[in-house]
């Protein structure tokens, strides 16, 4: 869901680049709070993993494809705030170096891809544990809810932008419909690959994901063997 | 950080620097969502020529790497390289930088003590 350049009027782009800007202060700030030995690397791991993610484009419905957006996949790892920021890296790696994503939407693109699935997400993925039992398969099952959600989330987002500032003017419904229909389809691939993740992660190390603190044993961390404690 | 997390970080940078060699380039190259939406709702006419198409790595090739698929596979891998080194040095500044009023003063926030509050409940 890159936005090039030109989707946008420059007011849009502008206006969106401002609220990524504030949004990104307050991650930086939130997430420097958070940070510490283990939470540091994980971060750099998860960005560069999702920068390999975005670039597996799977197949949705005929000659269209999607890929990871990734925010909530980051949230449940890291957090929202380092999340945040590790998509945010990973579009500005794509925009200044492999010509993916518009410079001047780069602001839309943080807020679409970074923000809104990081943020929404991670709420999703709350409300989704409190609904589900303390376990791991269910650490697994909500990040999959709410990857599946937050896609067209996103895309409903870029919809009620278009109608504000796109470069054309176009009936929101039909855009809104359009990219919420092929969307729901992209979130489904969104769920799959962050279940994935989520699970392969929580299976051997549970105690570094941060949407299953609550799981951690108290002083597992002083396992002289370094084995991960079975969550479940 | 423990042994293990260490090697935690490798072996999970490992199975990132794979996908990106081994499956990228038998990706899906059919447009995404975004782009088949523009198509079909004709706000495909606006795009411009991006900032940084004559990057040596535009498009997720390697210029003068010729066949298609190894240029995707190389780009991946530099990416996913450059992304964690970049990511990697940018979450520990922001650790040295960060004002400590949140960490106990021995150091103890990196993990070997009691559990700290960064989650869920």
């Amino acid at each position: 869901m890159h936005v090039p350049d030109g989707f946008f009027n420059a007011g849009t782009s502008v206006g969106a680049g401002v609220v990524s800007a504030g949004t990104v202060a307050v991650c930086l700030k939130k997430a420097s709070a958070e940070l510490n030995d283990r939470l540091a690397p994980l971060a750099g791991l998860t960005a560069a993993f999702i920068f390999a993610l975005q670039m597996l484009n799977f197949p949705v419905a005929s000659g269209t494809s999607g890929h990871l957006l990734g925010g909530t996949l980051a949230a449940v790892l890291v957090g929202p705030w380092a999340g945040t920021l590790c998509v945010a890296l990973v579009l500005l790696v794509q925009g200044m170096l492999f010509a993916d994503g518009g410079l001047t939407a780069y602001g839309l693109n943080v807020l679409l891809i970074a923000i809104i699935p990081a943020f929404v997400g991670y709420a999703l993925f709350r409300a989704a544990r409190r609904l589900l039992p303390a376990t791991s398969g269910a650490v697994v099952s909500a990040s999959a809810i709410a990857a599946l959600i937050s896609v067209p989330v996103a895309a409903a987002v870029f919809s009620i932008l278009y109608g504000i500032g796109g470069a054309v003017d176009l009936s929101f419904g039909a855009v809104l419909g359009a990219m919420v229909g092929v969307h729901a389809l992209v979130g489904i691939g969104e769920a799959i690959i962050t279940a994935a993740v989520v699970s392969a992660v929580v299976s051997v190390r549970p105690d570094l994901v941060y949407g299953a603190a609550d799981l951690r044993r108290p002083y597992a961390d002083l396992n002289p063997s370094g084995t991960a404690p079975a969550a479940s | 950080m423990r042994t293990n997390t260490k090697l935690f970080i490798v072996a999970g940078l490992l199975v990132g620097l794979a996908l990106a060699l081994f499956l990228s380039p038998f990706a899906s190259s059919k447009p995404d969502g975004l782009e088949k939406v523009a198509t079909d709702e004709g706000f495909d006419g606006t795009v411009g020529d991006h900032d940084t198409a004559d990057s040596p790595l535009a498009d997720y090739g390697v210029e003068g790497v010729d066949n298609e698929k190894l240029g995707t596979a190389l780009a991946g891998l530099i990416g996913v390289l450059l992304t964690f080194g970049i990511g990697l040095g940018l979450f520990a500044g922001m650790r040295v930088l960060a004002p400590r009023s949140n960490s106990p003063p021995d150091g103890r926030a990196s993990g070997s003590g009691p559990r700290q509050h960064t989650g869920v409940r």
